[in-house]
């Protein structure tokens, strides 16, 4: 069933999420895009691109338009709210024992988020395909995109809405 | 979201001591941090009800929003039109997911002694395949252990 195995996927996302959205999108990439085969990479990439259009936090967005693409507007419902649940029970029940081992477990939040980065860069790595990167200018937008966020501190809207243009210019 | 938050919370529901706990152990949790924040703001107010109500006030407008964006976009993603937009907004995309790995290990003080941790996790979800549920539970196994030894030391 569609519906289950949304609301498993999600419920585990959000179970084990740590690191905010962008390391969510190594989660949903390994679950539906490489697991489950429900959307192509370009596909993927274009939600990771409406929901930084988007406002709202980007894990409610991925899982929503996620959800909607593989079951409709009940799929959307069911992997927005499994996205949600862990944290919810997590957070009524032990929150302050979460937040206790912070200080206990310093160096496995350490670890995290070393590892976080690692996981943010293989989100990166893994949208580096055919599917993204059709020809040299792909790159070269690439490599300007970067650029604008990095060095000149541009927004992701402004960025996204001005390779947008540049797409219709160039193909 | 989290500036929005505090403005519009601290005063009228929280003060400012309350909402820089809440995020502290919002942040301690897995999960959506704006959504983690109203959990524990809600519940705070009013118990479970509370916390049902303000998860669901911050999720609900994103929701609608994106659902409207997917029925609009599932009828226009043949569109040549769309199709170009999207050839040159998905190399951006890769770029705008690569600043945040910079900027965190930045922020995150990574040397040359732990930058290993790093690629080792990157290389294992790129190539390998390792879903990242293994990886984060592979790190907080390590780091409880060897916090424990480092303690006992």
């Amino acid at each position: 069933m569609i519906y289950w195995q949304l609301f498993f996927t999600f419920f585990k996302i959000g179970l084990f999420n740590f690191g905010g959205g962008y390391a969510m999108i190594s989660f949903l990439q390994n679950e539906v895009v490489y697991k489950q085969a429900w959307l192509t990479t370009a596909q993927f990439t274009d939600i990771v691109a409406i929901s930084q259009v988007t406002p709202g936090p980007v894990g409610i967005n991925l899982a929503t338009y996620t959800g909607y693409t593989t079951g409709g507007i009940w799929g959307a419902g069911i992997s927005t709210l499994a996205v949600c649940l862990p944290s919810f029970i997590l957070l009524i029940l032990a929150g302050k024992f979460l937040f206790a081992t912070r200080e206990k477990y310093s160096l496995a939040w350490r670890i995290l988020r070393l590892v976080v980065i690692g996981l943010i860069a293989a989100a990166a790595l893994t949208l580096c395909n055919g599917e993204n990167f059709v020809d040299f200018k792909s790159v070269l937008l690439c490599a300007g995109a970067f650029l604008a966020v990095w060095k000149f501190k541009r927004g992701p809207i402004t960025v996204l809405l001005a390779s947008a243009a540049l797409g219709l210019l160039l193909y | 979201m989290l500036p929005l938050m505090e403005r519009e919370l601290v005063g009228p529901y929280l003060s400012k001591q309350d909402f820089l706990d809440i995020t502290a152990v919002a942040q301690s949790a897995p999960g959506i941090m704006a959504i983690n924040v109203a959990i524990l703001t809600g519940y705070r107010l009013c118990r479970v009800p509370g916390a049902c109500a303000a998860a669901l006030g911050a999720a609900l407008p994103s929701f609608i929003i994106i659902l409207l964006i997917a029925l609009f976009f599932r009828k226009f993603a043949e569109n040549p039109f769309v199709q170009r937009v999207f050839m040159g907004v998905r190399p951006a995309v890769v770029a705008l997911i690569l600043v945040p790995v910079f900027t965190l290990a930045k922020s995150a003080g990574v040397t040359l002694k732990t930058v290993w941790v790093c690629v080792a996790v990157a290389l294992a979800v790129w190539l390998l395949k390792i879903s990242p549920v293994y990886v984060v539970l592979v790190a907080v196994l390590c780091g409880v252990l060897f916090g424990k030894k480092e303690r006992a030391q």
